[in-house]
């Protein structure tokens, strides 16, 4: 089989991998950031209930 | 409730991308025939011609979204057209990237400025410059706005590159319209069907998944607001 195939069909994978990690990586930083900010409104009960 | 529906849902999606995909990759591998000409490489076709359909599909959806959300000014067009050209991008780049492989062997060359391959560069820059575009504008409402309006002006390059091998002089090939400079046997049709029909899966699985980083992030908006509001009482 020729390396140009193997190259190309690794790019395929290569880039939905990448797109896939970046989208793991985006959540879990919100998902902290959103239980963090969370965690601050549960601490300071306020006026607005 | 509707949560675990849209779980439910998303896993489907993703379960049944992976199958045809995997039944894609056996019918490239196995199903199709040799070409006599190229060999081997020319496998590369099923999935170049594939990413290349999704890509102009996913501008597509941004096209209509952007229109959508002219109309509506519903924020939840805004985060379909974002999403649809950040997947959109990620096709289009497999696309040039195989392309440019592909064309060392056939061509004698990684690169040519040829209409096809230009517009397709100029293409990936403009959506690059979507991202960017969003990015540097501060109000939510003018950023959506804005970048609706730019989907919609930027999906000038799809037909231009879809036309581009028919308007113009170009050594890239009109396989699936016209030109007979790779015979194609039913075999290699039935394979780039089901190969576009797997890419077309999968990027509905990522647009999902891509919608959901949204969703969330307006929920982290929504939070941030309360606790400004909170801060000024």
């Amino acid at each position: 089989m020729s390396e140009t195939l193997l190259a190309a069909y690794a790019v395929f994978w290569g880039l939905t991998f990448v797109f896939v990690l970046s989208l793991w990586a985006r959540q879990r930083r919100m998902e902290q950031e959103l239980k963090r900010l969370n965690e601050t409104v549960e601490m300071n009960p306020s006026a607005d209930g | 409730m509707r949560a675990s529906k849209n779980y439910v849902g998303q896993y489907l999606l993703t379960v049944g991308s992976g199958v045809v995909m995997v039944v894609a990759l056996a019918m490239v591998f196995l199903y199709a025939p040799r070409e006599a000409v190229m060999g081997d490489v020319q496998r590369i076709f099923y999935f170049h011609v594939a990413s290349a359909w999704v890509g102009f599909f996913g501008f597509f959806v941004t096209f209509l979204a952007g229109v959508a959300y002219l109309i509506s000014g519903q924020r939840r067009w805004d985060a379909l057209a974002l999403s649809s050209v950040e997947v959109g991008l990620t096709f289009i780049t497999m696309t040039v990237v195989t392309g440019s492989l592909w064309a060392k062997p056939a061509w004698g060359t990684y690169w040519t400025w040829e209409p096809r391959l230009t517009i397709s560069a100029v293409q990936l820059l403009i959506y690059v410059a979507y991202l960017m575009l969003r990015g540097s504008v501060e109000g939510a409402e003018q950023r959506a706005r804005l970048a609706s309006v730019y989907g919609i002006v930027a999906f000038v390059t799809v037909p231009l590159s879809w036309f581009a091998i028919r308007w113009w002089r170009t050594i890239h090939p009109d396989v699936l319209t016209g030109g007979d400079r790779m015979a194609i046997a039913p075999r290699m049709i039935h394979t780039l069907v089901v190969s576009i029909g797997a890419f077309t899966l999968l990027y509905a699985t990522l647009l999902s998944l891509r919608m959901d980083l949204e969703s969330m992030r307006d929920k982290l908006s929504r939070v941030r607001l309360k606790l400004e509001r909170r801060s000024r009482l």
